[in-house]
């Protein structure tokens, strides 16, 4: 059914939309810009701050912009003087409940309602200060997220976050009238409960309720410590991401600059997880071989088909709380970031003559539940804690301002070496679909002795921001040890977001589906839109992200993991063979099964 | 001009010659359109506060083209000071039963859900059996309608259209943007008509009596009678069917205890009448409507007092999820408090006027919007009171 148009007027000014659009976005196509606060693009629409209000011409209340769709002859005023009025009480109202010590704040200037007071200059206290004492104390027990009550104006943002896009749901709200909150399950601290840390929800929070726990000054003091050796690793969407914090457009690459800034921040080396997750394919390949070979020559009942990537903590834990029944399912492989920091503390230490002891791992993600991961006892492997800190791609952005570089003026560099050669296979692990895509380019390589069937090796069924996406590549003509393949229709499925998560796995529980293997990111987008991301995120912006992520992928000249000359090398030198006893040791881990509530 | 208010008996009045379910069998003989029709020549509005008109929402929900409607009876009945839904309930439920069949039937609806407020879950057994009855009464007449009770989860915005249904779906009862409306997407987002439980009562006695028994009752704006929860300061407390339209002063002379100095006019949110305008405000549409709560307030009562309970109830009952309500409350409540001890000046109390004039058009739904009638009524005529 087509849409039929609604003409109506904005601001004296006439304009026709499409039935069903809201006030709000037919006031954009006129350039007027209304305020939102509880408004994202990615959410529903719940059109409860009231900031969006507007004054319909014969109405008696104000409407809610966002929330309000046109109607035929509409005479809309967007800055009547009802209108100001109103706004400004609101604005007013939601800093009488919001503890406003901004120049403290981890959030100061990058915040939606102290944009918004600056805008309308709220200056003269009028109401009365309802901040509750016991709401500025904030809740620190998890490791990846913030969060501080007194900071939070009832925009549910977070709340629909984790439930439609995350469908987690470990955020409620509670309790009505001025006690209302957003809170967890009996309000138990974010560390006791279902939160799997993926940071959707510090991304749409527009004050400084929800924040990063960040490690910015640890990461200082490492690097100031003379005795310690600082190794910082850099995941692959933080390069398609980083420049948005630093005052450039969506979509910019900036990995000679990344390089750069952090040899210039002063780690002693600058490394990349791109390589370790070429590596990551290796091993998660020749385990879903493995896995086939079991069931389809040893007719092996109990190996766990489908296959699912393990690269994403916030995925891990969601599968950990709610499909405990499918946790074999999940790859052992460790994450690249994990399988980083593995290896440096023991490889690479060895290598380059430093004791494990003397040295920190930093890792530079676009992900806050690699924070959690981090600090899971079963990611000791080395001796140590493996990878010592995170830090999201926002916070990097600060540590930058706070050393006083100029980012725009910097000259690429390259990542040092060892550790730090990667191919095209790995910088996609960083939009959805790229660990698929990845995995496939080698293992019908390793297979058929050809490569993938796809022009330019680009797997496009895999790519795009659908929520679930499915292929069947046909696998033909392989090489004589794989015979067992020959005819085989290898059936795949990708998805991003929890919300598609659970899908797919209520399906694979069913027995519905008859996957080999699934890749599944956190995120929605997968990392590139991951919760450390720069904020604000839009699917327009994750869409730039990741066009600039496959063009990263076309632009180098190693495009398969199994091409990288240093993944050859350490299992030449180190691990022996693919999934050797060596590797399970150092690269892969085992689940843990955890409660709903 | 008569002296006295005018009691009448409709509502409770239980005739010996016609049942709810003779006058069910009598109305299902006509066309949809022709009780439709009726109903809006009789003029009824909504008995549950906002009165819209009853006929014209009928019609709206029988226009849409939808396979599921439903019919609502709403019996949360939480404004503070009124009573009478459950007094209805209790004496005459086969009547409201009747007047949500007469509904499913005129605007195609299969299923119709009486929303019992929670604290009236001891007439949920007395109910269920009558609905038994009934139940089985509409099959055995072949009537493909079916009458279930919902009880409610016991807050006052509950009783709002828009967050009953929210409510009754599972989820936090906190009220929905408008458009669309009930008779759009109501529960389940499905068309639903959803009535006060006297507005239904009156449907099924105006398809027995007739419009014009019932339009000869009351003014142009108010037509009929209604049931008032009387309270507070008066020699005779109860429930009492008056004709509308009357003049609070005749009211007040019947009810009073001879010291009235205010009225409170429809409850917490309905507005506080000083005795310097009983004689000047008209009950009804065209005056001062109400859902049928009347408290009377006589000289030993502080209307501070009264104003920061109201206000203490608000800011409870706030859903929370906007902003000029959950935190407007809770500035008229401290604001009031502020300046009774001085901390803020007089002047401040008008400073949280014009803030109510932000919560009545900007607040998401009745409870913030209205928030501003008890307020500025009660500021406006007894500001001494609130200062000093
Ligand atoms: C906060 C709030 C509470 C309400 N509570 C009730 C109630 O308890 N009973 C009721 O019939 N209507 C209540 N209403 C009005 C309903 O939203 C709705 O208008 C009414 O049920 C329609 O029925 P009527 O047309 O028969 O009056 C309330 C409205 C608001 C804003
Ligand atoms: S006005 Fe009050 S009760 Fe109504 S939606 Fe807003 S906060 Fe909730």
């Amino acid at each position: 059914m087509s849409k039929y148009l609604v003409n109506l007027k904005i601001n004296n000014i006439p304009v026709s939309v499409e039935e069903g659009t809201s006030i709000l976005e037919a006031a954009k196509k006129l350039n007027f810009s209304i305020p939102t606060l509880c408004n994202h693009p990615d959410l529903t629409v719940a059109g409860n701050c009231r900031v969006c209000v507007v004054e319909v011409k014969g109405a008696k209340l104000l409407a809610a912009a966002c929330a309000t769709p046109v109607s035929e002859g509409m005479d809309v005023s967007t800055n009547s003087q009802k209108v100001r009025t109103s706004r400004k009480h609101i604005i007013e109202l939601l800093l009488a409940e919001h503890n406003s010590d901004c120049t403290k704040c981890f959030k100061n200037g990058h915040c939606e309602l102290q944009d918004l007071s600056s805008e309308y200059r709220v200056g003269d206290h009028v109401f009365l200060d309802l901040v509750k004492p016991k709401d500025k104390i904030q809740d620190i027990s998890s490791p990846s997220i913030v969060k501080d009550d007194s900071k939070c104006i009832r925009c549910q943002r977070c709340v629909r976050t984790c439930t439609e896009l995350q469908s987690v749901s470990a955020l409620a709200v509670i309790n009505k009238g001025d006690q209302q909150k957003i809170s967890t399950f009996l309000s138990k601290s974010l560390h006791d409960v279902v939160c799997t840390n993926c940071g959707q929800c510090i991304n749409r929070c527009p004050t400084g309720a929800l924040t990063e726990h960040n490690y910015i000054e640890e990461v200082w003091n490492a690097l100031y410590n003379p005795n310690k050796f600082v190794v910082v690793q850099t995941a692959p969407a933080v390069r398609v991401a980083l420049a948005e914090d630093l005052g450039f457009e969506p979509g910019m690459r900036v990995t000679g600059k990344l390089v750069s800034v952090l040899k210039k921040i002063g780690f002693n080396k600058v490394l990349d997880t791109n390589f370790t997750a070429d590596l990551t394919i290796i091993e998660e390949g020749t385990e879903l071989l493995k896995r086939l070979k079991k069931a389809l020559v040893d007719k092996d009942e109990n190996v766990a088909l489908p296959m699912m990537t393990s690269c994403s903590p916030g995925w891990i834990k969601f599968q950990e709380h709610l499909f405990p029944s499918l946790l074999n399912n999940l790859s052992t492989c460790k994450s690249p970031q994990q399988m980083f920091g593995a290896l440096a503390k023991t490889y690479y230490a060895d290598k380059i003559n430093v004791k494990a002891q003397d040295m920190v791992v930093v890792s530079i993600m676009p992900c806050t539940a690699k924070k959690f991961e981090a600090g899971r006892p079963e990611m000791r492997d080395s001796g140590y804690q493996d990878v010592d800190y995170v830090l999201t791609t926002r916070e990097l952005a600060m540590m930058v301002k706070q050393a006083g570089i100029d980012f725009h003026k910097l000259e690429d560099e390259q990542y040092d070496s060892i550790l730090g050669e990667s191919t095209g296979a790995a910088v996609i692990f960083g939009a959805t679909g790229g660990v698929m895509e990845a995995a496939l380019r080698t293992v019908y390589e390793i297979v058929t002795g050809r490569e993938v069937p796809f022009t330019n090796l680009n797997i496009i069924p895999v790519r795009g921001m659908e929520g679930v996406k499915e292929a069947t590549i046909k696998i033909k003509n392989v090489k004589p040890e794989w015979s067992f393949l020959e005819g085989v229709n290898l059936n795949v499925a990708v998805a991003h977001g929890l919300v598609n998560a659970k899908l797919l796995m209520e399906k694979v529980k069913s027995g519905e589906a008859n996957y080999h293997f699934i890749e599944i990111m956190g995120c929605p987008g997968g990392c590139l839109g991951g919760g450390g991301q720069p904020i604000p995120t839009s699917p327009e912006i994750r869409k730039k992200r990741a066009e600039a992520i496959y063009a990263e992928d076309a632009s180098m000249t190693l495009r398969k993991s199994h091409e990288n000359p240093e993944v050859t090398e350490i299992y030449k030198e180190f691990l022996g063979e693919a999934n050797s006893h060596k590797a399970h040791d150092l690269l892969h881990t085992h689940y843990k099964v955890r409660k709903r509530y | 001009m008569e002296k006295k208010v005018k009691k009448v008996d409709i509502i409770f009045e239980t005739a010996l010659d016609t049942s709810p379910l003779d006058v069910l069998d009598k109305t299902l003989q006509r066309s949809a359109d022709d009780i439709i029709l009726e109903l809006i020549d009789s003029g009824l509005k909504g008995r549950g506060g906002a009165g819209f008109p009853t006929g014209l929402k009928w019609k709206f929900t029988k226009n849409e083209d939808s396979d599921t409607k439903y019919v609502i009876c709403n019996a949360d009945e939480g404004e503070p000071g009124t009573f009478k839904d459950r007094e209805i309930l209790d004496r005459v439920p086969e009547k409201v039963f009747t007047g949500m069949t007469i509904c499913g039937y005129v605007i195609g609806a299969r299923e119709g859900y009486i929303y019992l407020r929670g604290e009236y879950n001891f007439l949920l057994k007395t109910l269920n059996a009558k609905l038994d009855i009934f139940n089985k009464a509409l099959k055995d007449r072949n009537i493909d309608f079916q009458i279930f009770v919902k009880s409610g989860s016991g807050a006052y915005v509950c009783g709002e259209e828009s967050a009953l249904f929210e409510s009754m779906q599972g989820f936090r009862g906190e009220p929905r943007n408008k458009p669309p409306y009930p008779t759009v997407a109501g529960y389940n987002f499905k068309p639903t008509v959803i009535n006060n439980v006297e507005t239904l009562v009156y449907v099924a006695m105006i398809c027995r009596i007739g419009a014009e028994k019932f339009k000869a009752l009351g003014t142009t704006d108010s037509r009929g009678s209604k049931v008032f929860s009387v309270s507070g300061d008066t020699p005779i407390p109860g429930i009492y069917e008056l004709e509308l339209g009357m003049p609070l002063s005749r009211f007040v002379d019947e009810f009073g205890d001879g010291d009235a100095k205010a009225v409170q006019v429809g409850g917490a949110s309905g507005h506080c009448v000083p005795r310097k305008l009983f004689a000047d405000t008209i009950i009804g549409f065209e005056g001062i409507p109400t859902g049928g709560s009347m408290m009377l307030f006589n000289s030993s009562r502080s209307m501070y007092n009264v104003l920061k309970d109201y206000l203490e109830f608000f800011t409870e009952e706030s859903c929370g999820q906007c902003t000029p309500c959950r935190v407007g409350c809770q500035q008229l409540l401290k604001g009031i408090e502020a300046v009774k001890r001085g901390e803020r000046p007089p002047a401040y109390l008008d400073e949280m006027k014009k803030l109510t004039g932000t919560m009545r058009i900007a607040a998401k739904c009745g409870l913030g919007q209205s928030v501003g009638n008890p307020f500025n009524t009660i500021i406006d005529n007894f500001r001494e009171e609130i200062i000093y």
